[in-house]
């Protein structure tokens, strides 16, 4: 393959990463139960994160509802999931992936619907009437009796007994390669350079015949499928979903994953969702009793840690040396010999001062002291 | 005879109460390099974002190569065949130069692939993406930008800025070219490279273009005809060097003797 990229697959490896050490964990017997869930968090936690990403990153709108198409496939892609193990097709997998389908449709539905006046709107304004979206739509579902009203929509029936078959959080990762596999394919296309380009800038990308309302709308509607298809994956975790769950709080925290990981990085949204997950997740089981309440408090510190210091110039430039591309690229060949090439480029430049200031010496021997004050006047302007 | 390429009757459009662009009558020929000055605010630009649909007109009509395009969408127009570049450069600069042509590229007929051809691959993908690039390659590589094809347009020389931007809107294949103040904060030299890039594209591309500059200069050695506007309205028009020494076209630049 001519344009083979190693940076192409590091987000597959992640994921494919998380998920083959689970399947190992599984089989020597030290996964719990409850490290199983929260391997099945992290999946859909990648999967809104990155969807998110899709609207927040590639396409520079402000979305903060996205909890709310979770919402509604959680409510519809859980109900049916129910409706079809009553109706007697008692298969976990089929099912799971029928209910996300039609899930994620349903939520996709509701992104054509909510986008297309919506999308009109721009930066602050297109926010408010998603968080709106948002409320919106879970009260609407609160107050069905379908979906059992304030107590929740009852989904024990689905639930992986995670004791015996761990086969969730597989599915689940299995899911989020896929997504990642068409979000990447999207956004390195001539849509994703369209898209780009009215994130840059809308006007010029008006004037060079991109049709911009349809790529929002395809976007809103594509990130809300996915959303959707996570919404059923959460209705397969817990019972019973909740309408409170969907709250603006965890739409905010879907976004604080897209932007601490980056915007517009995919590899980003990942790790963050990752670590995000897992931060809340260790929280909830080690602060308990009277230090439950402490549990925001830390996770805020740690937060604002974060931010601080992933801009600190020291961690930049470990960053840069031990960033997972440079520890992919070590084992390509021609790339590393690049990479020494470049590395002994950089050393030959301070030293070309010197060789310099030396053969001026062999030119003009009795000038030494001035040369030698040359070095240290060059040096102490490095060193500034 | 040569054929009209663009002809606006009576093109106006007012906000509120003040009458930004009134009266518009041009009668661009095929072919032609149509110069349009005035003094700063005499609505220019306005008439360029009437013509791209930027603005929609409250009066009047204009015609590209007869069809009518008055009230269109500006991806619609665009894609009939009128392109621009901006006063202020507007690139993306957060892409690459191959890309920023790219993306020009994209509502081409020949170059359709439905989103769902390229999230699942499918060949038509791969055969749109590489048709696309070599085309880009191409074009590139006309307009002299080439070696820089995977820097940051960002990252560019302002001049260098400038030829992209007049490399991208040539990329949408359109009849007419609108230029809109391509000297702006350019040197004398980069002004001549310009000047040689823009007649370049006229006799290559077979291109009709109309230019907003207030570079005198360069209006007077490239430009054929011009319109003079003054406060949204058509002060003069005709040949350059005869509409240059109207002595009305003087008053309205340089003000009146005392």
């Amino acid at each position: 393959m001519k344009n083979f990229k190693i940076k192409h697959f590091i987000n597959y490896a992640l994921v494919g990463a998380l998920l083959i050490f689970g399947v190992i964990m599984h089989f020597t017997g030290s996964l719990r139960p409850s490290t199983a869930q929260l391997f099945a968090q992290i999946g859909y936690g990648i999967i809104l994160a990155v969807s998110l990403n899709l609207v927040v990153g590639f396409l520079g709108e402000l979305s903060l509802g996205h909890a709310g198409f979770m919402c509604v496939g959680a409510y519809i892609g859980g109900l049916f999931a129910v409706m079809l193990k009553q109706s007697g097709l008692d298969m976990k997998l089929p099912v799971l992936i029928i209910a996300m389908i039609v899930g994620g449709l349903f939520a996709a539905l509701f992104g054509f619907i909510i986008g297309l006046p919506s999308l009109r709107l721009k930066g602050d304004y297109l926010a408010i009437v998603t968080l709106a979206f948002g409320e919106i739509v879970r009260n609407i579902f609160m107050n069905q009796k379908v979906f059992g009203g304030a107590k929740g929509l009852t989904t024990g029936s689905l639930i992986y007994d995670t004791r015996q078959s761990p086969t969730l959080f597989i599915v689940v990762f299995i899911v989020a390669i896929i997504m990642l596999a068409l979000v990447q394919n999207l956004v390195r296309s001539k849509h994703g350079r369209a898209i780009t380009a009215i994130r840059d800038n809308e006007i010029a990308a008006k004037a060079m015949g991109i049709n911009v309302t349809f790529y929002k709308l395809f976007v809103f509607i594509v990130a809300a499928f996915f959303a959707g298809c996570a919404g059923v994956i959460y209705a397969h975790t817990t019972t019973p979903v909740l309408y409170s769950f969907f709250s603006y709080n965890y739409s905010i925290e879907i976004l604080v994953m897209v932007v601490l990981g980056g915007m517009g990085s995919i590899t980003g949204s990942i790790i963050s969702a990752v670590f995000i997950t897992a931060i809340n997740f260790m929280l909830q089981s080690q602060l308990s009793g009277d230090l439950a309440s402490l549990k925001n408090v830390v996770y805020a510190v740690i937060l604002v840690i974060v931010v601080i210091f992933s801009n600190a110039p020291a961690l930049k430039s470990f960053r840069e040396r031990y960033s997972i591309s440079a520890f992919f690229e070590r084992f390509r060949k021609h790339d590393a010999s690049k990479r020494r090439d470049d590395e002994a480029k950089w050393a030959r430049v301070p030293s070309k001062i010197k060789m310099d200031a030396l053969l001026s010496t062999d030119m003009a021997p009795d000038s030494d002291a001035s040369i030698h004050g040359d070095i240290s006047a060059n040096d102490k302007g490095g060193s500034k | 005879m040569s054929e009209v390429m663009l002809r606006t009757e009576n093109l106006g459009i007012s906000f509120g109460g003040l009458k930004a662009a009134q009266d518009v009558n041009l009668t661009i020929n095929k072919g032609d390099l149509y110069g349009l000055i005035g003094p700063n605010g005499a609505g220019k630009t306005t008439v360029f974002n009437l013509l791209t649909g930027v603005y929609q007109p409250t009066t009047g009509k204009f015609f590209l190569d007869g069809e009518e395009l008055t009230g269109k969408k500006q991806e619609i127009i665009n894609r009939k065949g009128i392109a621009r570049t901006f006063q202020n450069i507007r690139l993306f600069n957060n892409m690459t130069v191959i890309s920023n042509v790219m993306v020009a590229l994209n509502n081409l007929p020949e170059y359709k692939c439905s989103p769902f051809a390229s999230m699942f691959r499918l060949p038509k993908h791969f055969e749109t993406e590489k048709k696309m690039r070599d085309r880009a390659k191409e074009l590139l590589d006309i307009f002299g930008l080439k070696e820089e094809r995977n820097t940051l347009a960002c990252n560019l020389p302002y001049g260098k800025q400038r030829k992209l931007e007049i490399a991208r809107a040539m990329a949408t294949n359109p009849k007419l070219l609108l230029l809109d103040e391509p000297a702006a904060g350019m040197n004398p030299n980069e002004t001549a490279e310009l000047m040689n890039t823009i007649r370049f594209v006229r006799d290559n591309f077979d291109m009709t273009i109309l230019l907003i500059e207030h570079d005198m200069k360069l209006v007077g050695g490239i430009c054929e005809k011009v319109t003079v506007l003054n406060f949204g309205q058509e002060l003069a028009k005709g040949n350059t060097a005869e509409v240059l020494n109207d002595p009305r076209v003087i008053t309205a630049y340089i003000g009146e003797d005392e």
